[in-house]
């Protein structure tokens, strides 16, 4: 998981006024020859703050993500399921350590950034403001939110900043394995008992419009970010993603005999784009500004783990702390 | 071979690892930092999975197959020790049980290597080789937090006295000690407590912290038996919940 649906704020036209021509021009031409930014190079503070706020946003979208799959852990039904999920969200808060990592890179502290979650001034993937109800719901988020982040992920990784493209190497490997797990768990529920059946069937149901907004307001309200696109920091437009998605994964859902909450929902065989209700964007506006289901418990949970954790990290910087050599 | 010594002995490893297991999950996404959210996370892994393989040896033994015998059984039946079961708590109490718990763990297995049951003392060299990842985390850990901060070293002291009382609770004797070492299946509890102090006073001397004298605490025991604290039923009714739903279906 879990990244994608970036939210990014519309960019004033005198934003490049300040930088050097010449040097932009080179910065550009190398964008445009498919190098990759390192980060020592020279880069635009725009490039660099846009950078480091997509990062950000993809790695608290993994601390926090984790939370609604990792209550599900506890009472995942069986060893199988138990160990596979132990393990995937574990991969996903080790997602947030490399992305962490990537984005300090960029001149911003992993403990400035969680201080920016926790004081609600940084986003976080919007759809993680909703609960996860049963085990149908944890199935959902495996299988399927897990999918649309790859679908976002992959368009990301021929981005233009080194580190954040090789962050997203590893954790586009990683994530293969989560959408086999959650597409496994998700066949077990369709090919089971008519209450399992019914128990995924009401998943899709619940997040459904939450799965729709995951990929960002649609592109004729979204703000104007060609520069981004030009620079290779957004790889792909909103409504691109959410098109590639149901593509992808519509056919799927309805071959398992599932129903979607859309009567709208079809494939444009002209057009060869998917039509839908449009998603509720003001309800995704309301969510990701702080007004969801869950976003004060999510919060709330980040803020008291780092603030019970606090003496263990201060005690890491104790000066008389001793080095400790490993493997003795 | 000695069936119902060596199913006792089964059960109280796999239900201890099982129940260590998922108390260790339960600190994906609440970790003091990223980096300890995934260690405990692995230890948990590699404990569930090392429960999971010892009640397949039991189911090899004519018990229930695992999912049953972990998802089904009510407190009662189970045999772990009750240090295993208690909440979380905070991160100090946490580290200090991993350390006390596992420190055993590492030498039971390595005891187990030399089973005349083989089919455990294969498995025990598997576990055995995991659980060194473990003691050496968990003494790396010790020996920093029990030397830092004025904080870390009492919060670590102070947990470290409520522990102790549980920890020896691990070593509550089996009705069939006697068996176990007369037929080599393993070489009993008191051998293993021995082995135990020596390697915790090692660590400990390593540190600010103190060991009050071993013969001033008084062992909290009952676990091995079935009798277990308030924590192990709201325990297992959650890991319990999905699988209940229908016993028979296929998750």
């Amino acid at each position: 998981m879990y990244g994608g649906g970036n939210t990014f704020e519309g960019i004033a036209s005198d934003s490049l006024a300040t930088e050097d021509p010449e040097k932009l021009a080179a910065f550009e031409a190398r964008i445009a020859r498919g190098e990759k930014i390192e980060p020592a190079d020279w880069m635009p503070q725009l490039y660099r703050k846009q950078l480091i706020r997509m990062i950000e946003q993809h790695a608290h979208s993994e601390i926090i993500g984790a939370l609604p799959e990792g209550t599900w852990i506890t009472r995942a039904p069986g060893f199988k399921r138990k160990l596979a999920l132990m393990a995937k969200v574990q991969d996903e808060v080790g997602h947030a350590q490399l992305l962490y990592s990537a984005a300090e890179t960029l001149g911003k502290t992993r403990e400035q950034m969680i201080q920016d979650l926790i004081s609600g001034k940084s986003k976080y993937s919007n759809i993680f403001n909703y609960p996860a109800f049963t085990w149908a719901d944890a199935c959902f988020i495996s299988w399927l939110v897990d999918a649309g982040a790859i679908v976002n992920q992959l368009a990301n990784v021929k981005g233009s900043y080194g580190p954040y493209c090789r962050a997203l190497d590893r954790i586009c490997a990683e994530e293969s394995f989560h959408l086999k797990y959650g597409h496994h768990c998700v066949i077990y529920l369709a090919a089971g008992t008519p209450k399992q059946r019914e128990m995924f069937q009401e998943a899709i149901n619940r997040w459904w419009a939450p799965m729709m907004h995951f990929f960002g307001p649609a592109d004729k309200i979204s703000a104007h970010t060609q520069v981004l696109m030009n620079w290779k920091v957004k790889m792909a437009t909103n409504d691109d993603t959410r098109n590639q998605f149901l593509d992808m994964y519509v056919p799927k859902i309805w071959e398992l005999g599932f129903t979607i909450p859309d009567p709208a929902l079809r494939k444009n065989t002209e057009t060869g784009r998917w039509e839908y209700t449009e998603p509720d964007w003001e309800e995704f506006k309301r969510v990701i500004n702080g007004d969801g289901p869950c976003n004060k418990e999510r919060l709330e949970v980040r803020r008291v783990a780092e603030t019970r954790g606090r003496w263990v990290r201060e005690a890491l910087r104790s000066a008389t702390m001793k080095y400790v050599e490993p493997l003795v | 071979m000695n069936t119902p010594a060596l199913t006792e002995l089964l059960f109280k490893m796999a239900d201890d690892q099982l129940i260590l297991g998922h108390r260790n999950s339960e600190w994906t996404g609440f970790g003091p930092l990223l980096e300890e959210d995934i260690a405990f996370s692995s230890m948990a892994q590699d404990k569930v999975g090392h429960s999971q393989a010892l009640y397949e040896l039991l189911h090899s033994l004519g018990q229930p197959a695992p999912d049953e015998v972990a998802f089904l059984r009510p407190a009662g039946q189970f045999h772990n020790c009750i240090f295993v079961e208690l909440p979380n708590g905070e991160y100090d109490f946490s580290l200090i049980r991993h350390f006390l718990y596992d420190t055993a763990e590492s030498i039971r297995f390595e005891l187990l290597r030399k089973s005349s049951f083989e089919p455990l003392a294969q498995l025990a060299h598997k576990i055995h080789g995991e659980l060194r990842y473990h003691t050496l985390h968990a003494n790396t850990w010790i020996k920093q937090l029990g030397t830092a901060t004025e904080e870390s070293i009492s919060r670590l002291q102070h947990s470290l006295a409520f522990a102790l009382p549980y920890a020896l609770g691990i070593f509550e004797r089996s009705p069939f000690e006697k068996e176990l070492a007369a037929d080599g299946i393993f070489e009993g509890e008191d051998v293993l407590q021995e082995r135990w102090r020596a390697k915790v006073e090692e660590v400990i001397s390593q540190t600010d912290l103190t060991l009050p004298a071993w013969n001033t605490i008084a062992p909290v025991l009952g676990g091995r038996q079935g009798k277990h604290s308030e924590h192990l039923t709201p325990l297992l009714d959650e890991m319990g919940e999905v699988f209940r739903i229908d016993p028979t279906a296929s998750w």
